[in-house]
C-alpha cells in the first residue's frame, strides 16, 4: 500500500504551518523527516495519521493502515510490560507479543509494571508495540529519544525488518539510524504568514 | 473491545484506580445526612428517595474526571484514536467501564444506605430498580463531559458544571420513582420516562462524544 500524500498544507492551532508539501510512501521504503523545531513535524506526522484534518491537500492510502508511535508512549503505569503489550495487540486484533518483546530485548522485564521502568525501557516498550500491530505504514515521531546506542541499533534492526517484510516508515528523527532512506527536508515547505488585510469582518 | 474494556477493569482494580471512592463517597454523604438534618425518623423516611439518588449523582459525578483524563495524558487516546476500533465504540465501552465500577456498585450499595435513611420497607425494590436504570444513563453522559473537557488542566470542575445540568432529568424521575415506591403510588409512569432517558442516552451520546473528542484531538 504506498502511502501519497499530495500538496498537504497544516495547520497547529489554527495558524500554517507546512504547505505544499508532496511525497509518495511506497512499500519497502522508508522516509526520514527532518527540520528545525517547531516547523511542524509532528504535526504532519498527526495529520497523515488521520487525527487531524488537513489544511489542504490530500493524504491518501493511510486509513487502517498506519500505526501511529508518538512523543508518549501511552502505556499503563499499573499493568505489566506483557500486559500492556497484550493489550495494544488485542486492539488491533492479533495475539502474541513474544517477537515484539525479542525485538526489542524486553524478555526479562515482561512482569515487570510498566510504571517501574526507566525512560529508555519504556521507550523500548513503546516502540515494540508497533510490532504487535501488524499495520504495514509506521509513523514514528522522535522515535529516538532517551534510547541508547544499543537500544538505537536494535529499532533501526526492527525497521530494516519492517521495510524487508513490505512495510513502510514515515520517521521524523534528528539522529543518523543507518537505515537507506530517503531524507525529507521540511524547511523549505514552511508555510508563509498569511496575508493580513485591513478588512476586519468583525467589525461589521 | 473486551480488551479495552478488561483493561480498563483491571487498572480500576489496581492501585491508584479509584474504584470504591466513589462508593465511599456515597456511604459518607448517606451517613452525613442525619447529622445535619437530625434524628427524625420520619423526616428521614421521607427524604430518603431524594437524599439517596443525589448522593448516587454526586458519587458517579466524582470519577468522571480520570474516565478519559489519563488515557489522554499518556498518549493511549491518540494511539485508541489511530486503532482500528471506531471511537463510538471506545467511548461506549469506557461508559460501560464506569458504569460496571461506580454505578454498578452504588446500584448494590443503595438498599443498606436506605436503612440507615429508614427508609420504607415497600421502597426498597424500587430505589434499587431506579437506580439500576438511572445510573447507565449518568455514566454515558458523564462520558460525554468527560469527552467536552479533555485535554483541558483542571477540566474536572468545569466538567461538573457542564454535566450537572444534563443530569436533572434523570436525577428528576429517578428519584421520582424512588418516591413513589417508598409512598405505596403507582410508578408506571417516572419508570417508563427515566428508561426512555436512559435508552436515548446510551443509544445517541456515544455519537457527540466521539465527534466532541475528535475536535479535542486535533
Amino acid at each position: 500500500m504506498t502511502l501519497t500524500v499530495t500538496d498537504l498544507g497544516v495547520a497547529r492551532g489554527g495558524i500554517p504551518v507546512l504547505e505544499g508539501l508532496s511525497f509518495a510512501l511506497e512499500p519497502g521504503k522508508a522516509l526520514i523527516l527532518r527540520g528545525p523545531n517547531g516547523i511542524g513535524k509532528t504535526t504532519l506526522l498527526r495529520t497523515v495519521a488521520g487525527l487531524q484534518p488537513p489544511l489542504k491537500g490530500r493524504v491518501e492510502g493511510a486509513e487502517d493502515q498506519i500505526a501511529y508511535a508518538a512523543h508518549s508512549d501511552g502505556l499503563k503505569p499499573t499493568l505489566s510490560v506483557a500486559e500492556n503489550l497484550t493489550f495494544w495487540a488485542s486492539v488491533f486484533g492479533r495475539n502474541g507479543i513474544e517477537q515484539a518483546l525479542d525485538g526489542f530485548d524486553l524478555q526479562g522485564l515482561r512482569d515487570r509494571q510498566a510504571g517501574a521502568l526507566s525512560a529508555g525501557q519504556k521507550r523500548r516498550l513503546g516502540l515494540s508495540r508497533m510490532l504487535v500491530t501488524g499495520r504495514p505504514i509506521w509513523i514514528m515521531d522522535e522515535p529516538t529519544v532517551s534510547l541508547d546506542v544499543n537500544s538505537v541499533a536494535m529499532f533501526a534492526d526492527a525497521v530494516r525488518a519492517h521495510l524487508g517484510q513490505g512495510g513502510s516508515a514515515l520517521i521524523a528523527t534528528h539522529i543518523d539510524l543507518g537505515l537507506e532512506a530517503e531524507v525529507l527536508d521540511v524547511g523549505p515547505y514552511k508555510a508563509r504568514p498569511p496575508e493580513i488585510d485591513d478588512f476586519d469582518g468583525g467589525f461589521l | 473491545m473486551i480488551a479495552l474494556l478488561l483493561r480498563d477493569l483491571k487498572l480500576a482494580f489496581r492501585a491508584g484506580g479509584g474504584f470504591g471512592l466513589g462508593l465511599a463517597f456515597f456511604l459518607i454523604v448517606t451517613v452525613m445526612v442525619p447529622f445535619s438534618v437530625g434524628p427524625q425518623s420520619e423526616l428521614l423516611a421521607r427524604i430518603a428517595p431524594g437524599v439517596l439518588w443525589l448522593g448516587a449523582l454526586l458519587a458517579c459525578l466524582l470519577s468522571l474526571d480520570r474516565l478519559l483524563a489519563l488515557d489522554w495524558e499518556d498518549g493511549s487516546l491518540d494511539l485508541l484514536a489511530t486503532a482500528p476500533l471506531p471511537l463510538e465504540s471506545t467511548v461506549t465501552i469506557k461508559a460501560l467501564a464506569h458504569w460496571i465500577t461506580t454505578g454498578l456498585p452504588l446500584v448494590l450499595a443503595a438498599p443498606v444506605l436506605g436503612v440507615l435513611l429508614n427508609l420504607p420497607v415497600q421502597g426498597f425494590q424500587w430505589l434499587v430498580v431506579s437506580l439500576l436504570l438511572g445510573t447507565p444513563a449518568l455514566s454515558v453522559i458523564g462520558t460525554f463531559g468527560a469527552a467536552l473537557t479533555v485535554g483541558l488542566k483542571r477540566g474536572g470542575l468545569l466538567m461538573s458544571l457542564l454535566v450537572m445540568p444534563l443530569y436533572v432529568p434523570t436525577l428528576i424521575f429517578g428519584s421520582e420513582v424512588a418516591r413513589r415506591g417508598a409512598e405505596g403510588m403507582a410508578v408506571q409512569t417516572p419508570l417508563l420516562l427515566l428508561a426512555g432517558i436512559s435508552a436515548a442516552s446510551i443509544a445517541l451520546l456515544p455519537f457527540a462524544s466521539a465527534a466532541v473528542l475528535r475536535v479535542n484531538l486535533r
